[in-house]
């Protein structure tokens, strides 16, 4: 079934805790244009079983709805905006420093 | 100052080589997360947004310049060069490795601080006055019995899977700045008809989504069988805290629900059976430890100086930037020709509570020069110099300013309380630190703060409530609606002796309109104060919250805005 919102899988690295996705090859990336699409609940559902498969690498993956109206995709929920980008006080810290 | 002895360095060291070899599990596979989650929580480190977030103790908020030293070093090697004191008198590192938390321990073990019991649904961090020791109008120090209860907290056995966490605060002052009314035990030292040492035990305080005040359920405790009647109120606690519900688990829930009187007669009845236990043939805690407790806590060896201070007096009169600061950011000591200094974490602007490496090095050093080494975090995240003598005020100040730490703001309108909120924290539903931010920039002229007077504003990004925002003069609740950032004001909360819950004032705001109806407020404020020395909270009670709310929803104000 088609789903409203394009969704990917997003958890934290379990050795660094930073923000990771799972990418199109089943392993996991740190950028989130590299992130894999999910466009139906069938899909979904298997990067979900897959991101869960790999325990030791990821911690707590779970499915988020993004937008693709951009370079990258753009995660819809305000959490998951702060956890691709960084705090929003601190531009010096996080994702968003990296990308400067 | 407490160090640890031989049994707390063995102790912590064990359990540092404990959690070592749980994360060397855990990375190769033999722990699964499920397992090891509340393993990392036991030792303080939690997984947030961006990162592991490794909480650690102060006990009672009472640290050395060599401990400051050691999170400052902690901030450089392993973190991102700050750390964020909290409500707690804790301080957390944002931007933690897995792999680096056990060396990260470590370190701190041997500065002789730790994590544990930073988490998890157990007897946490013991907080107290951050003025302890200091205050001239404190009845007894608070922290000897703060660290007794730590001692006897830490690892009980019988107290490691409660229902649902536990905090204690300890007071020795009757102005309570230790929140006591909001914890599930308050302590409130106090001596009986005769003279007898003794507490006050409140019980059942608590904020997070059902914020109750504590009930007074002994009006007065002997010192000596302070031990045995905590028991008894955890026992009846594990015994009788519902287990079914998370959000009705804390034992305030139980005291609403059961009844004070009959949790009265239930924790009389088992405090009768413990003590039996504490007075046997080994007296628990013995004559003997209690000495050695208090003699760390001993009075510091200052000579007192004849006030006022004239050097001071001259700096005051040549810089008002100086007796703005040593009006707002001083408080009587013990001593004469003593100050308790408050070095406020709060410049307008900076995230509330923050602490740069360089910020916590300047403070060790100047805890050194000018505090005999001793410094405390409050729960209102600010750093204190609890022995400050005033002929020195001036040149504290001036070093203070070299490193954006000399914010004449303690207790104004701009030393906000703030949570990490959803800049950092898995659980907020909205961002904390841009909202103060926002508003201390607002009332950033040094005059017009200290125009408005005594004025407490606390933000929590979520209904859990780690920025106090239930006992707010001015509370700030931050939620979400339909995908946006929502804030809930609520007006009259009070942290201190007379502790208030806050009202709600109406309708959440939007982010942006926060700042300017704060503003508003402070100008209807100031048009109802009976004078400059009726505190907003004050004149809140007087005239009651009409004219404030309709200065918050000023129609025209938010549709514009």
């Amino acid at each position: 079934m088609t789903m409203r919102n394009l969704r990917i899988v997003s958890a934290n690295d379990l050795l660094k805790g930073d923000v990771i996705y799972l990418a199109q090859d089943g392993g996991w990336t740190r950028r989130l244009a590299a992130a894999a699409l999910a466009r139906t609940e069938a899909e979904a559902a298997t990067l979900l079983e897959r991101a869960e498969a790999q325990p030791h690498r990821a911690v707590g993956p779970f499915l988020a709805d993004v937008a693709l109206d951009g370079a990258e995709p753009r995660p819809l929920h305000r959490r998951e905006l702060f956890r691709a980008r960084g705090p929003s006080t601190r531009p010096d810290l996080g994702r968003q420093a990296e990308d400067q | 100052m407490y160090r640890h002895d031989e049994f707390d360095a063995a102790f912590v060291r064990d359990r540092v080589a404990q959690f070592r070899d749980q994360v060397a599990r855990r990375l190769d596979g033999r722990l699964t997360e499920d397992e090891f989650k509340p393993l990392r929580l036991q030792n303080g480190l939690y997984l947030q947004l961006h990162a592991y977030m490794l909480r650690v103790a102060i006990p009672y908020g009472t640290l050395s310049s060599d401990q400051m030293r050691v999170l400052a070093e902690i901030a450089d090697r392993w973190d991102r060069g700050y750390g964020h004191f909290t409500t707690r008198q804790n301080i957390q590192f944002n931007w933690v490795r897995l792999a680096d938390a056990p060396d990260i321990l470590d370190r701190l073990a041997d500065a002789g601080l730790h994590a544990i019991q930073t988490s998890g649904n157990c007897i946490r961090n013991v907080t107290a006055d951050h003025f302890a020791g200091a205050a001239a109008d404190e009845i007894e120090d608070p922290r000897p019995v703060a660290e007794l209860i730590r001692q006897w907290s830490v690892a009980h056995p019988e107290f490691l899977y409660l229902p649902r966490k536990f905090k204690i605060a300890v007071t020795g002052a009757p102005a309570d700045r230790a929140v006591t009314m909001a914890h599930d035990i308050g302590l409130r030292a106090r001596r009986n008809a005769a003279g007898a040492p003794g507490y006050s035990v409140l019980l059942g305080g608590g904020m997070g989504r059902s914020p109750m005040l504590g009930k007074v359920i002994r009006d007065f405790l002997p010192k000596r069988d302070l031990l045995a009647y905590l028991e008894a109120i955890l026992a009846i606690y594990n015994l009788r805290g519902r287990r079914d519900n998370k959000y009705k688990a804390r034992i305030k829930i139980l005291v609403h629900e059961a009844g004070l009187e009959v949790l009265r007669d239930e924790i009389e009845a088992e405090f009768a059976r413990r003590k039996r236990a504490f007075d046997g043939p080994e007296v628990v805690p013995a004559v003997a430890e209690l000495a050695r407790i208090a003699d760390q806590f001993a009075p510091p060896p200052l000579t007192a100086r004849p006030p006022p201070s004239t050097i001071e007096m001259r700096a005051r009169a040549a810089d008002p930037a100086f007796a703005r600061w040593a009006d707002a950011n001083t408080h009587p000591h013990r001593q004469a020709g003593h100050a308790v200094v408050t070095v406020s974490l709060k410049t307008p602007g900076e995230a509330p509570g923050d602490a740069s490496s360089e910020q916590m090095r300047a403070l060790a050093d100047l805890a050194d020069r000018y505090s005999l080494g001793e410094l405390r975090i409050s729960h209102t995240q600010n750093v204190v110099l609890p022995h400050v003598a005033r002929d020195d005020l001036a040149a504290l100040h001036a070093a203070l300013g070299r490193h954006r730490l000399a914010a004449a703001n303690a207790g104004l309108i701009t030393d906000i309380i703030a949570c990490p909120g959803l800049d950092y924290c898995a659980l907020a539903t909205a961002r904390s630190i841009p909202v103060a931010q926002d508003i201390a920039r607002r009332f950033a002229a040094p005059d017009r703060a200290r125009e408005i007077g005594r004025f407490e504003i606390k933000i929590s990004g979520c209904i859990n409530a780690c920025g106090h925002h239930h006992v707010g003069h001015v509370g700030i609740l931050g939620l979400e609606k339909s995908g946006v950032e929502s804030y809930q004001i609520t007006l009259g909360g009070d942290p201190g002796a007379q502790a208030a819950i806050g009202e709600r004032a109406g309708p959440g705001l939007a982010a942006e309109a926060v700042g300017p109806a704060i503003e508003r407020l402070v100008a209807a404020y100031l048009d109802h104060r009976a004078g400059p020395d009726e505190a907003f909270v004050e004149t809140f009670r007087r005239v009651g919250p009409e004219p404030f709310r309709a200065a918050i929803y000023a129609r025209d104000a938010v549709e514009a805005g």
